[in-house]
């Protein structure tokens, strides 16, 4: 088998990078493994995807950690529909928009909303291990938590008519990232001072690629709490508010050495 | 609005103007049902196609989709038609257009001198009445060659963009993808990163960097970081290296402002580069990336439809004699284009389109995790788009893009379309990969897998 593949002896460069080199090749195809590999690799996405939160199990798991909580449905009734119309998922079904009613406007300074969007993995693995870490940072500070809405079917903008209809000053919206072949289980933090209808992503901050394998949740709690602080105390996010807490490392590029031009 | 009818077994269908009948005549996708202007059923579709047929072509040229006095891009289809090269058509109608393509009378010099004679909205509507056959037979006879310091579109040649990105832009990280692909014969078209930043500083750094790698290997080709028009401008005036200046383009004057541009900037940076005289073999200097669904997604679509607003924007970058066009086909996602059988469907539209008007068209064969797609698709649209007669696609290290997050096409996979067509990449690259032991002399197969030119720095970094 092995003498069949013709081996790139340039195995040493993928130290410096997470890109697919030196693959070999069969013919001048891609080998039979690194074939797989990837097939493997896009089959987790697409699961990723495809698969429904479990938002029974999510609740329970809230409540035994005395989280209050609700279930929000989209307007968008099924994956192919949500995957086609993003402006379904980005608010709530009449029935859900109903049941949002009930709760009144009781004043409480953040909403947390959590949301399947793109990867349904990203949510049921990382949102309650980042929540054990964040909410006694919330309490800490005095900051009233309403009940956290699991919304099916959602996108980032739903967060801003649930945290209207909470009455909350603030809404942090944790979702599933849309799945690259590497990172299926990426979860986004989207957070909203004053959020209304037409709220534009301008007026948003973002923290992205939080999972194991990516930012991790200290780190994520670190700068969500930053963001948390400041927009209270300025009374905005968005552009307006940068990430101050950010690494440098995207300007560092020019820094490293190139083993071409040595 | 003139009304536009279509009478079947007694029953009426009825078109609000021109702009509703190429709508309600496009082939289904995701992205004009999201807009609400797609047919509401099959037959409607059908019928809008048939009353589409009977149109003749000269009614495109007074009736605008968009108005000429609100947008800059109708002022330069209007104002740039070339009458004496529409001669040739003036009398058909889009159906008898359709005939007239595909029949021997379109050879590749009648197509070459119609091509100035052609207004987007014609070529969008004939390739709504096209079959996926047409739409490659037809582009197949189109034939548009640019140069820098390779010459791209040659018959019996097929180029590649060698895409070497990384999420930070780290000098290494990106060098080994380089190494990668020119082993493997990719970058002929161009060596083109997508950076990590816009900051004008990092920028500078990358072109530096890839034109001193162009320098000390010898290698025949040109480099790209595809950043703001307006970045590559400062970059020049700061006195970078810079080959080609890129930039994302739509088809209407809204979607172009909401990319930041219009047309005065995007000639200040083609003058820009032009000032630089740096190609060897001719003086194409621009690179623009195009895709069905950029207008609607910047709320800029008039209420056009998706591929005739695409087909505008290769109106908007053949005002600028470009080297490379490509159109990123399966990168927006499924509220855009659903599935593998409309990426591919709107791959064929596009490469023809561009054809058609004259612009030396590549694509970005590719798909995000989201779309009902896979690599099957991808090889299904490579395989037509290469005997379309496509100028150039993609190479990536396995196809997947670790910055960007979705797959395109692979080093692997340009080898395969080179092989099964016969293709060849540029003659001044295969002359080099020739040079450099990296192609053996009948000018397909790898000769071994020796890093040869590499070997040296390979080694010193040890094992």
């Amino acid at each position: 088998m092995s003498d069949i593949v013709t081996k790139n002896p340039w195995n040493t460069l993928t130290r410096f990078t997470q890109a697919r080199i030196a693959l070999g090749r069969a013919g001048t195809s891609l080998p039979t493994r690194p074939h797989l590999e990837f097939q493997f690799a896009h089959a987790r996405a697409r699961n990723a995807v495809h698969h429904p939160l479990d938002e029974g199990a999510l609740c329970a798991a809230l409540a035994a950690r005395g989280l209050p909580n609700f279930v929000v449905h989209s307007a968008a009734p099924d994956r192919a529909t949500y995957l086609q119309r993003p402006d379904l998922g980005r608010v709530p079904s009449e029935a859900s928009q109903a049941s949002l009613t009930t709760f009144g406007t009781a004043g409480f300074d953040v909403a947390i909303v959590v949301v399947d969007g793109l990867s349904a993995f990203a949510i049921e693995q990382n949102v309650l291990p980042f929540l054990d870490l964040l909410v006694p940072q919330l309490s800490a500070r005095d900051l009233g938590l309403a009940p956290v809405a699991v919304v099916r079917q959602g996108r980032v903008a739903i967060g801003d008519p649930i945290a209207r209809a909470l009455g909350a000053k603030l809404v942090i919206v944790l979702i599933g990232e849309r799945p690259g072949l590497s990172s299926p289980d990426s979860m986004g933090i989207y957070m909203t001072w004053s959020p209304v209808a037409g709220t534009t992503d301008a007026q948003r901050n973002c923290i992205s690629n939080v999972r194991r394998d990516g930012l991790s949740y200290d780190e994520a709690v670190y700068k969500l709490m930053y963001l948390v602080s400041e927009a209270f105390r300025r009374g905005l996010s968005g552009v307006m508010l940068k990430d101050e807490t950010a690494s440098q490392a995207l300007l560092a590029g020019g820094a490293g050495g190139n083993f071409l031009l040595e | 609005m003139p009304m536009y009818t279509h009478t079947v077994d007694q029953k009426v269908y009825a078109f609000d103007g021109l702009r509703d009948l190429l709508a309600k005549a496009s082939p289904a996708r995701s992205g004009d049902y999201l807009a609400g202007i797609a047919a509401a059923d099959y037959e409607e579709r059908v019928a809008a196609q048939m009353a589409l047929a009977e149109v003749p072509l000269a009614r495109f040229l007074s009736e605008a989709l968009i108005p000429y006095e609100t947008d800059e891009v109708t002022r330069l289809i209007i104002d740039r038609h070339d009458r004496q090269a529409f001669q040739a058509v003036a009398h058909l109608t889009v159906g008898d257009f359709r005939n007239w393509l595909l029949s021997d009378l379109a050879t590749e010099e009648a197509l070459a001198r119609l091509a100035p004679g052609l207004t987007p909205e014609i070529a969008a509507a004939v390739s709504k009445i096209m079959r996926v056959q047409d739409l490659i037979l037809v582009a197949r006879k189109c034939r548009v060659v640019t140069a820098f310091r390779t010459t791209v579109g040659l018959p019996g040649r097929l180029s590649t963009r060698l895409q070497p990105n990384h999420p930070t832009d780290d000098p290494a990280g990106v060098s080994a993808s380089v190494v990668d692909g020119l082993m493997y014969g990719s970058g002929d078209a161009v060596i083109g990163i997508n950076p990590a930043t816009d900051n004008v500083g990092a920028v500078m750094t990358l072109i530096q960097m890839l034109d001193a790698i162009i320098q000390r290997y010898a290698i025949p080709t040109q480099s790209c970081v595809l950043t703001h028009v307006t970045t590559s401008i400062e970059a020049i005036n700061r006195g970078a290296p810079l080959d080609l200046v890129f930039q994302s383009v739509a088809g209407t004057e809204a979607a172009n402002r909401s990319f930041g541009i219009n047309l005065a900037v995007l000639r200040e940076g083609y003058e820009a580069a032009l000032s630089l005289r740096r190609g060897t073999v001719g003086n194409n200097v621009m690179y623009f990336e195009t895709g069905q669904g950029s207008a609607l997604s910047a709320n800029a679509h008039h209420g056009v439809d998706q591929q005739t607003c695409e087909a505008r924007a290769y109106a908007v970058a053949r005002e600028f004699s470009p080297f490379l066009v490509n159109t990123v086909v399966g990168f927006i996602g499924p509220e855009y284009l659903y599935d593998g059988k409309q990426i591919i469907r709107a791959g064929l539209e596009d490469h023809f389109c561009g054809k058609l008007l004259g612009v030396p068209m590549g694509c970005d064969v590719c798909y995000t995790n989201h779309a009902e797609a896979d690599q099957n698709d991808m090889d299904m649209l490579l395989t037509l788009l290469g005997v379309a007669g496509i100028n150039f696609v993609m190479g990536i290290p396995g196809s997947d893009d670790v910055m960007l997050n979705y797959q395109t096409t692979s080093f692997h996979d340009a080898l395969y379309v080179r092989k099964v067509l016969g293709a060849r990449p540029a003659p001044e690259f295969e002359a080099w990969l020739e040079r450099a032991g990296i192609f053996s002399g009948d000018g397909r197969l790898l000769a071994d897998t020796t890093p040869g030119p590499f070997l040296d720095s390979i080694r010193k970094l040890g094992a």
